[in-house]
């Protein structure tokens, strides 16, 4: 009873890093730091993996872990930068549509109203014992992911939003259902490099043609000669 | 009879006893909080890929600061003289209340709670505030009123924390917080107790003039916040003030360790082998601190100043969450 205890805690614990790292995604100024904050937050769910891996005694979770440590920390980051150029990263001091402390007062209400949503399906799979912690904080990472890709003009972070989204149906749902087959999970962890790699050259595509990347006042078509 | 005053008697040694202990913490913070700000110095030197100075330097610069004279202007008030005394004293009288050195209460455990911790130093900053405006020096009221700014945006955290420590903790007593989250793993894992640590160690970055809000051994005084308040001081006052910053920098280092972290390191009898040999203890945590305190300043840039609302406002949202995670009973 301890140990499922402290298993809780502990997922509580990443679940909260995560939702901290979604955050960030959203106020980063700096491309390099949404980088590396999007990584924090495949570790996150990497340990969360881990950590219900252990406590239910699954295996497929801890190929889950596995997959994503692989897929989303490692892969995920190298496709990024070698697709858009390493030049998109070194950009600072970003512009957001929105001011950041109104972004982050916008972002604790997200959380709370993701919190109050996920209620009733944590309500009707109370029987899993870690549903509570992970349907909320992978909810909340999606309304994040949501809220990053209205509220951020450069391409690059709202690619990151993107990320976070799958991100956060992952968190939740690996405490829904934790015997899916390995092969499913490998589908769905190779489609995210493949789509980060897709929309990582639009943008590099994007950039040498108009010379920014700043998707977001982009608001004309012009032929492309 | 002989048995009451038998008991009478140990009472009367364990009372002189936690007295002795918590003039022995006075002592603690007193002697070492320059070599804490030396080996920050230092550390933050080399990592930077320079030799830096020694870590003595503090000392040193005290000492050199307490022999020379002291010039103050014309113009200034008694505020002046009396905000380095301030600075100096409200580190120490703090010092009594928190777990510096043992796990157990001592004598003034219980005259104050961190909300009179954060008064103390509050009104230090206040009166170095009022000083700072006091002699008409023109980069004062500039230092004075950003750091007012900055202390405007770090109290709601500030209150934020005491809300979610006392809650999570169910006091507010230093002494009982730190016993609460060291109770078991389960209560020192919490995802409340987590993000009030993150929210903390962000308001030292700010409260204590470090990266990204201020930088601690920057020289030009138009982007000062911090240190333009003391560019007036001289002699023994310029003394107090280093002397009292170093305090105020070990003292929150002590209260984010001993208080929130862990009270790993402290002493748990009443043997005074045990106190003692709390000091290196808590000095080896407290270095350890200052390196990850180093390599996050060092890993950051300096803010500009209408940037530091965001820093401050990420530090209220999260200690929000603590709050949040815990009203709901998630975990």
């Amino acid at each position: 009873m301890q140990t499922l205890e402290l298993a809780r805690v502990l997922d509580g614990s990443f679940a909260a890093l995560s939702v901290l790292a979604g955050l960030g995604v959203i106020v980063a100024r700096q491309m390099r730091g949404t980088l590396y904050l999007f990584i924090a937050h495949a570790l996150m769910l990497s340990a969360s993996a881990t950590v219900l891996a252990v406590s239910l005694h699954s295996a497929h979770l801890v190929w889950v872990a596995l997959i994503t440590l692989v897929t989303k920390v490692v892969a995920v980051p190298m496709v990024l930068v070698w697709a858009t150029g390493a030049k998109v990263y070194g950009r600072r001091e970003v512009e957001h549509v929105l001011s950041i402390p109104l972004s982050l007062l916008i972002a604790a209400g997200l959380a709370f109203v993701a919190w109050s949503v996920s209620q009733p399906l944590v309500q009707a799979i109370f029987a899993q014992p870690f549903a509570a912690i992970n349907v909320p904080a992978g909810l909340i990472a999606i309304f994040f992911g949501a809220f990053t890709v209205a509220v951020r003009r450069e391409g690059v972070a709202q690619l990151m939003g993107l990320l976070i989204m799958e991100s956060g149906a992952f968190f939740a749902s690996i405490a829904i259902v934790h015997d899916l087959t390995i092969i499913a999970e490998i589908a769905a962890a190779v489609d995210v490099p493949i789509a980060a790699l897709v929309i990582g050259l639009l943008i590099r595509s994007i950039g040498s043609v108009t010379g920014n990347t700043r998707v977001g006042q982009m608001v004309r078509l012009r032929e492309r000669r | 009879m002989e048995q009451v005053l038998r008991f009478e008697g140990e009472c009367v040694s364990v009372f002189v006893a936690h007295i002795v202990a918590n003039l022995l913490q006075v002592g603690f913070l007193l002697v070492f909080a320059p070599l804490v700000s030396g080996v920050l110095a230092r550390i933050e030197e080399m990592l930077q890929g320079k030799h830096g100075p020694s870590i003595f330097q503090t000392y040193r610069d005290i000492v050199k600061l307490f022999n020379k004279e002291e010039l103050v202007s014309e113009d200034a008030s008694w505020v002046f003289r009396f905000a380095p005394f301030i600075q100096f004293v409200m580190p120490i009288f703090v010092v009594s209340l928190v777990p510096a050195l043992t796990a157990y209460p001592l004598f003034f455990a219980f005259m104050g709670d961190m909300v009179a911790a954060g008064f103390f130093l509050a009104l230090g900053g206040f009166f170095v505030a009022l000083a700072a405006m006091d002699t008409g020096n023109v980069y004062g009221p500039v230092g004075a009123s950003r750091t007012r700014m900055v202390g405007f945006l770090a109290e709601p955290v500030f209150i934020m924390v005491f809300f979610s420590v006392s809650y999570i903790a169910n006091s507010t007593i230093p002494y009982a917080v730190n016993a609460a989250f060291s109770a078991s793993w389960v209560t020192a894992f919490q995802p409340a107790h987590l993000l009030v640590l993150i929210a903390f160690f962000m308001l030292i970055l700010a409260e204590t003039d470090r990266i990204p809000v201020d930088s601690s051994s920057g020289k030009v005084e138009i982007a000062m916040i911090g240190h333009s308040k003391n560019l007036e001081y001289s002699g023994p006052g310029a003394a107090l003030m280093k002397w009292g910053g170093s305090m105020k920098l070990m003292l929150l280092s002590i209260i984010f360790l001993n208080v929130l972290l862990s009270p790993w390191g402290l002493a748990t009898s009443m043997a005074w082998g045990d106190v003692f040999f709390a000091m290196p203890r808590v000095l080896l945590k407290i270095m350890l601190f200052l390196l990850v305190l180093a390599s996050v300043e060092m890993s950051l840039a300096k803010l500009r100043l209408f940037r530091i609302s965001e820093f401050l406002a990420t530090a209220f949202v999260i200690c929000l969450f603590a709050m949040s995670i815990r009203l709901v009973g998630l975990v």
